[in-house]
């Protein structure tokens, strides 16, 4: 069909917006155009993406921002029971730099963890006490346990684990899956970010916008903040006063003035306006449609823990995460803030495991419960691990602490086509640096871009004449954890 | 029910966006490859792709060059080229092989070469293999204008039509015709000043039937003060201009003045030189001024992390490459940053040279410590009415100070009358220093000195006691006093060692005792102890509420101090008056007990001495031991400082001087506050000692190389020799005639401001990865014209709004041009794009009367929806809105948190890190924004109101007027068709449902007009609304 006669159609489509007529024949006609590939359902994104087949179409990333205690939770080590309150042996430490909290690690006193651990499920993976509800599903995780990055504070760090890079200004791995991989609702946003924190926390980590941000990649490839309180997503409701069939009516005028504008002048991006007034208005439905948890059967509300029904938990956050991938949100970034236990170990770990644990571990099994795990990928992970020495005074321990340690950290995969319950890499004895099989973020990166179909060296992006990517010059996929 | 349930539902409209914004960014060239007869410039078709392809491992940097190959130098690829023989050069069959091994790029580098590619390279070898140095970096010089056949229907209005009609007739294009009038005041009238014209504005342009009718709006608009806050904008976005400091704490800082010094800049027409040296090196000027000063605040809008554990050398080190590579994208259009860690893949700046610009900033005495919002050097920047207010105190402040000289002249003249008074009034001299048996503390050591003073030393403890026994000189003990004297060895040669130098006595406790010699020993006996009864004391002065007689009330939590706004600097006194006088018999003795006890620590007497008087009110004024000994000495003995003391304890006696005093301390209390408000800019200043720059290997701040010093890149031209290199050198090179790159990059960005895309799209990248422009001769002239025009901003803006390339049409004038010049890089049509999003605001602010034109000042905090700062930052940033006038502030005006950015700007730079290039997406959450915010609604309101304040009103003419004040022209007749029904259906519902107008109504800070009808004010309120939110209301065309 040649461009006049598309131009035609176009406008035989748009004098009739209000009455949605010649939808069908549009849908198909442009359907074929921006759907390169073979997913029915996908909208948008690169035409020569996938590479290859994915085996993850949409990830739940649950970001625990603070830095979760490896050594506490994961990574079971006796010998650290044996040292505890013995200096660091100086080999471990080497060269290493730490915050300026710890300064020079040399003489530290090692910490037991705080909690008793056990062996759990068929798989006989060790984890704390602190996780009684992780400890349930360890048949359907995969850990890596010998993650490693190069920052050792949190927002450098964060940014690090999110963009490749440590100063802001990379796109994050949501915006360069939603750019790649586009997404499959158009009226919902493709890229997703929720944040909580737990009461009476004193954490005082901040929420950086550039944490979901686009980087040098178009703005609409930002990720939206679902908010925790008044509209999920900002300007989301009409002014007050204004009834939906009112503002339907004049959206239909304002699609009829820009119709006669688009006739005046020809110019395609009035199309393009018409179109995104439309999805806005859809936008106002679809949004709402998504939040009410009213059609929630008591049991999986349960299931979830009993923050569930309130707006801004992370309980809350772990419901709407499956709620908007099952909507076809193609990367919903679920952060939690508190994790930074530089002096309260024994006493902040404790609501902060309460309030992420049991949601967590309730979002993989709903998800596998809908048939949905197979192919969304879930990931659980801080920007670093802490370290296995004690921040703080020995004899105090109530204010038992651990600073930032950015040699050895734990995460854990579920679905998306990773192994389920096995667990990659190990650390040395005192949980302190790796022994075997690195796994650095860059690798790490270049792993969740494999699950879904993306080569992590081709998909770039030309900024300032450089064709950067996600993984910087580095990643080595790690096929240990696919399944 | 199907969770994807609404899959299909409105499918379309999400897939008619996309294949809109793909078909919108196809990538069609418009350097499409040459035909086969076509010159091939080696520039314009081949650096690209060899750029593209080749350079990242046979390019400049040194480390990763493969095969010692450098193909981005014309000797290293006359190496694999044979001159007009592509079939016979290395670099074509390398690049035709089949074998794994031999093709290049190599089959798993994802650098595959198009065949088109390769043809234009064997094109050009074929052509002789003409080599051509990179555009960018080779010397300026200015063109020739091309003569254009006369007759043409295209006017050339300046050499910038020239340039571009030459091109435009030779590819068988032709210009638009001139817009509309009213298309083109609009269109000018945003572009100079962010603001829509008034309606008497466009009227009087349309009916202005003189030539020059254009170029007088054009000179209107260049001198209104709106000028400067337009071109503000797009330079605070390159300078990451925000009001935080960015990162945890997020800390407010005030740079606003260096914001409103880019506006008076712009709005001067600061020449471009000055406003780049004056930014990047004011405070190096000679007898440099605040303003220049000032202007540094360019280098030191950088980002500031405060967050605790961080290494404060790294963080300097992140301070000065952001200052760095700031400098090189705003003005060379270069990628530094590429080269923190390695030489540069495509352009010829080696990492070491990256470090030598790096050692131009690195003198800076800027701390990488802490989040700290004013970190040094600052710069206070009082504006007019603080200076006028402070020269206003300052002169008051010279005339008391002339009377209290002139009274302290005549009371040097009765200096020796009051001596004598003195010494003669009944109690003076009745005071006589104990003598000292013993000083013990409970913690610190105490000695008692050869002047009979009694000195503390050891370490300071929190608290402390101490004990004095003593033998009274006087016969009868009446009163007695303690002396705390200044000693070198405390704070500031102050009364203690406590920061302050202040202490706190909270016990002052007298004990009459008796020794008696035990029967056993000659030495050791025991004491029984009476507490003698005191019922008065008085001290030379108090702090506060630490008064004297704190001392006696037996409470450890009050005491006595003496703090007076300042490290102590001068001994106190006090006396402690007894019930009876005593008469102590030969084997009795006084213990005094003073209790250091409060909760201010360390706040021990360091040096302090005991006297007795057996008078009863023994005289307060000469408890000071310095005055008393002066005093008693004759006059030709005492020493310089101890005649300075009496005089000035004379002043301190005479009541006019107090008075006097007493306003003087009013007036210095009144200057301090207008200070205190007054902003402290961050700003640059350099070193006493240079700092040495070193090389840091993979740009880590704790891995330094090499040292290396500052210097400018060698593919450039040199510094000039004349001076040492510094910052300043390098300000005024990147200005100087020679330097070919800021002319370039600067034009382009203002081109890019007016139609949206650079005549280089790669505003930040002049490099060979960058663009080369279609229109390079007239890229070329344009830059040499700013610079040779001596860097003249407003005439260069003149030049560009006044060419018929501007003032065309903007109309697609037929179909084949969306497909054939998406992006109008041919121009031959005017510009039309979305308005950015501050512009979209201000545009409805003006058109609705409610804008509020008060240039500059602190940012303001407009309408945003609840909770925002709070959720991002566990409630620690709490938004407060304004009100009134601060609502309805210009968008220049609005408060910028650095970690959570104001809603109301979509599509803007975050003001993280420096950003040149303009990003324009559309998405729902814009239409959402501009549809349901405050400010929209309220506007609208405003535009309803002022329409239906029209006397003797049609409907439909008032539409006209809405267009007007929002488009600039009316509606027409099939347009008021649909506002009619959309008001009648508007009216019919707010008549059935009354209370919806009224919540309308309700929204916004401002009143709805109440002598209106509700009805018809909300109803009119939703047309507005709606033409607030047409496509060509929000954009620029």
């Amino acid at each position: 069909m040649d461009s006049h006669a598309q131009l035609a159609m176009r406008r035989a489509f748009f004098g009739q917006a209000s009455t949605g007529l010649a939808t069908a024949a549009l849908a198909t006609l442009l359907g074929k155009s921006a759907n390169a590939n073979n997913d029915p359902l996908r909208i948008g994104g690169l035409p020569e993406l996938p590479h290859f087949a994915a085996k993850a179409k949409r990830v739940i990333y649950l970001f625990q921002n603070g830095g979760p205690t490896h050594v506490d939770l994961f990574d079971w080590k006796p010998e650290i029971q044996k040292m505890n309150g013995k200096p660091v042996p100086k080999e471990f430490v080497g060269g290493r730099r730490f915050s300026t909290m710890t300064g020079d690690a040399n003489n530290k006193l090692m910490l037991a963890p705080v909690e008793p651990f056990a062996q759990h499920g068929t798989s006989g993976a060790w984890v704390s006490e602190f996780l009684p509800y992780t400890s349930k599903i360890v048949d359907d995780l995969c850990f890596i346990k010998s993650m490693h990055t190069d920052a050792i504070n949190h927002a450098p760090a964060i940014s690090f684990l999110l963009s490749g890079a440590q100063i802001p200004g990379r796109p994050t791995l949501g915006a360069w899956l939603t750019y790649g991989l586009g997404t499959e609702t158009e009226n919902l946003p493709a890229f997703v970010a929720m944040t909580s924190v737990s009461k009476n926390t004193s954490c005082g980590q901040i929420f950086y916008d550039f944490y979901w941000g686009p980087g040098f990649l178009p703005s609409k490839y930002q990720g939206v903040k679902f908010r925790g309180s008044g509209d999920p997503v900002l300007y989301l409701s009409n002014p007050d006063g204004m009834s939906r069939p009112m503002r339907r009516g004049w959206l239909d005028d304002i699609a009829k003035l820009n119709t006669m504008k688009f006739h005046s002048v020809a110019d395609p991006e009035i199309e393009t306006r018409i179109a995104q007034y439309e999805m806005a208005f859809n936008m106002q439905t679809s949004v709402p449609e998504m939040a009410d948890l009213s059609g929630e059967s008591r049991e999986t509300l349960d299931m979830y823990g009993s923050q569930v029904e309130e707006p801004g938990t992370f309980a809350h956050n772990c419901l709407l995460a499956r709620r908007l991938v099952e909507r076809g949100v193609r990367f919903v970034q679920v952060m939690h803030a508190g994790w930074d236990q530089h002096n309260s170990l024994t006493t902040e770990l404790y609501t902060q495991c309460k309030d992420t644990d049991q949601p967590s571990a309730a979002l993989v099994q709903d998800l596998k419960r809908l048939g949905l795990l197979e192919d969304t990928l879930v990931i659980w992970s801080g920007e670093f691990g802490r370290t296995p020495f004690i921040q703080g005074d020995i004899n105090n321990r109530p204010r038992w602490g651990r600073d930032h340690h950015p040699y050895a950290f734990t995460l854990w995969m579920a679905g998306g086509g990773t192994k389920s319950g096995f667990s990659y890499g190990q650390t040395d004895e005192l949980a302190f640096n790796v022994a075997e099989n690195p796994c650095h973020v860059h690798d790490f990166q270049a792993t969740v871009m494999h699950l879904l179909g993306i080569d992590h060296e081709r998909l770039t992006y030309r900024f300032q004449g450089r064709d950067f990517r996600l993984t910087d010059v580095h990643g080595k996929i790690v096929h240990d954890v696919i399944a | 029910m199907s969770p994807f349930r609404n899959q299909y539902r409105i499918l379309f409209t999400w897939l008619l966006l996309l294949a809109l914004l793909s078909g919108l960014s196809s990538k069609r060239m418009i350097a499409s490859p040459p035909e086969s007869s076509q010159h091939v410039s080696f520039n314009r078709d081949v650096r690209p792709i060899l750029s593209d392809l080749c350079f990242t491992c046979h390019g400049p940097d040194t480390n990763h060059r493969e095969a010692d190959l450098r193909l981005d130098q014309h000797a290293g690829a006359l190496s694999v080229i044979q001159v007009n023989d592509a079939n016979a050069s290395e670099i074509v069959r390398r690049m035709l092989s089949h074998d794994d091994h031999e093709r290049m790029p190599p089959p798993k580098s994802n650098r595959q070469p198009k065949t088109d590619q390769i043809e234009t390279i064997k094109r050009w070898i074929d052509q002789g293999a003409i080599w051509e140095e990179h555009w960018s970096f080779m010397p300026l010089i200015k063109p020739a204008i091309p003569v254009l056949d006369t007759g043409e229907s295209s006017p050339i209005r300046n050499p910038i039509d020239a340039f571009i009609q030459s091109q435009l007739l030779s590819s068988g294009w032709k210009p638009a015709l001139e817009a509309d009038r009213r298309t083109l005041i609009r269109r000018v009238t945003l572009d100079l000043t962010g603001l829509p014209p008034t309606v008497n504005e466009v009227d009087d342009f349309v009916a202005d039937t003189t030539p020059a009718a254009y170029e007088k709006v054009v000179a209107r608009l260049l001198q209104s003060s709106a000028f400067g806050e337009r071109m503000a904008w797009d330079w605070l976005d390159a300078a990451r201009y925000a009001d935080t400091n960015g990162y945890q704490g997020d800390n407010e800082r005030t740079m606003w003045p260096w914001r409103d010094w880019v506006v008076r800049a712009f709005n001067a027409n600061l020449p471009f030189d000055q406003f780049t040296l004056w930014q990047l090196a004011g405070d190096m000027l000679p007898d440099a001024t605040l303003e220049q000063k000032l202007a540094t605040g360019f280098c030191r809008n950088h980002m500031i992390n405060g967050e605790g554990g961080r290494i404060p050398e790294e963080n300097r080190v992140d301070y000065v490459m952001d200052m760095t590579e700031t400098m090189g994208t705003v003005w060379l259009g270069l990628t530094l940053n590429c080269c923190r860690c390695h030489d540069h893949k495509f352009d010829a700046v080696k990492q070491a040279e990256y470090y030598q610009l790096f050692a131009f900033f690195n003198q800076t005495p800027v701390d990488g410590g802490g989040g700290n919002a004013k970190t040094l050097p600052i710069l206070a920047v009082p504006n007019q009415e603080q200076k006028s207010q402070i020269e206003k105190f300052d002169a008051q402040i010279r005339i008391v100070q002339g009377e209290i000289n002139a009274r302290a002249n005549e009371l040097l003249a009765q200096q020796l009358e009051w001596e004598d008074r003195l010494r003669q009034s009944p109690q003076f001299f009745d005071w006589k220093v104990a003598i000292f048996l013993s000083a013990t503390a409970q913690h610190q050591k105490l000695k008692i000195e050869d002047d009979r003073s009694i000195l503390a030393s050891g370490e300071n403890p929190t608290n402390d006691v101490y004990e004095i026994a003593l033998k009274p000189e006087t016969e009868t003990v009446a009163t007695i006093r303690l002396d705390a004297m200044q000693d070198k060895s405390m704070t500031k040669n102050g009364l203690s060692r406590a920061d302050s130098g202040n202490f706190v006595l909270t016990s002052f406790e007298v004990y009459r005792e008796i020794f008696r010699k035990s029967p056993d020993t000659e030495n050791e006996g025991t004491t029984s102890g009476v507490r003698v009864k005191i019922v008065d004391a008085k001290a030379t002065f108090e702090q506060g509420e630490h008064k004297i007689s704190t001392t006696l009330d037996g409470d450890s939590k009050t005491g006595w101090a003496v703090w007076e706004g300042r490290i102590v600097d001068r001994s106190h006194s006090a006396a402690f008056y007894f019930e009876e006088p005593i008469q102590l018999g030969p084997n009795e003795r006084l213990v005094v007990l003073l209790r250091h006890e409060s909760s201010h620590a360390q706040h021990n007497i360091g040096r302090f001495r005991l006297s007795t008087s057996s008078n009863k009110n023994a005289a307060i004024e000469a408890f000071e031991p310095e005055f008393e000994s002066a005093l008693a000495k004759p006059a030709p003995e005492r020493s310089k400082a101890e005649r300075e003391l009496l005089v000035k304890r004379h002043q301190q006696s005479d009541d006019a001087t107090k008075s006097l005093e007493k306003t003087m301390s009013g007036l210095r209390d009144q200057r301090k506050s207008v200070v205190a408000k007054i902003p402290d800019v961050m700003v640059m200043g350099e070193r006493d000692k240079p700092r040495d720059t070193f090389l840091l290997n993979r740009g880590l701040y704790n891995d330094p190389g090499p040292q290396v010093t500052a210097n400018v890149p060698a593919s450039l031209p040199p510094l000039p020799t004349d001076s040492r290199a510094d910052r300043l050198a390098m300000a005024r090179w990147l200005v100087s005639k020679d330097q070919p790159l800021t002319a370039r990059v600067i034009v382009n960005r203002f081109w890019q401001q007016f139609f949206g895309i650079g005549l280089v799209k790669t505003v930040e990248d002049f490099g060979s990865q960058g663009e080369i422009p279609h229109y390079l001769q007239l890229h070329e002239w344009l830059a040499a014209e700013f610079r040779d025009s001596g860097w003249d901003t407003k005439q260069l803006v003149q030049l560009i709004v006044t060419s018929h390339a501007y003032r065309q049409s903007s109309r697609f004038s037929d179909s084949s041009i969306a497909t054939d010049d998406p992006e109008n890089r041919y121009l031959a049509r005017g510009p039309r794009f979305r308005m950015a999003s501050w512009m979209v605001r201000d545009q409805a602010l003006a058109a609705s009367g409610l804008l509020v034109q008060t240039l500059g000042g602190p940012a303001v905090n407009g309408y945003q929806p609840e909770g925002v700062w709070e959720e991002a930052t566990f409630g620690n940033k709490k938004y407060k809105q304004e009100s009134g006038e601060s609502l309805y502030r210009r968008s220049l005006y609005t408060f910028w948190r650095r970690i959570v950015g104001p809603t109301m700007f979509f599509d803007n730079a975050s003001r993280q890190v420096c950003t040149v290039k303009v990003v324009r997406t559309n998405t729902p959450l814009q239409a959402l924004f501009t549809l349901n915010d405050v400010t929209f609604v309220e506007a609208a309101r405003g535009l309803a109101t002022q329409i239906l304040n029209t006397p003797a009103r049609e409907d439909a003419v008032s539409i006209d007027h809405v267009f007007q004040r929002v488009l600039a022209r009316t509606a027409t007749p099939s347009e008021k068709n649909v506002l009619l029904t959309g008001l009648s259906r508007s009216r019919h519902e707010f008549a059935e449902h009354p209370n919806n107008a009224n919540s309308l109504l309700a929204i916004g800070d401002s009143k709805a007009s109440s002598d209106l009808d509700r009805i018809e004010l909300a109803s009119w309120t939703t047309l507005c609304l709606a033409v607030l939110n047409l496509d060509e209301t929000l954009t620029k065309e």
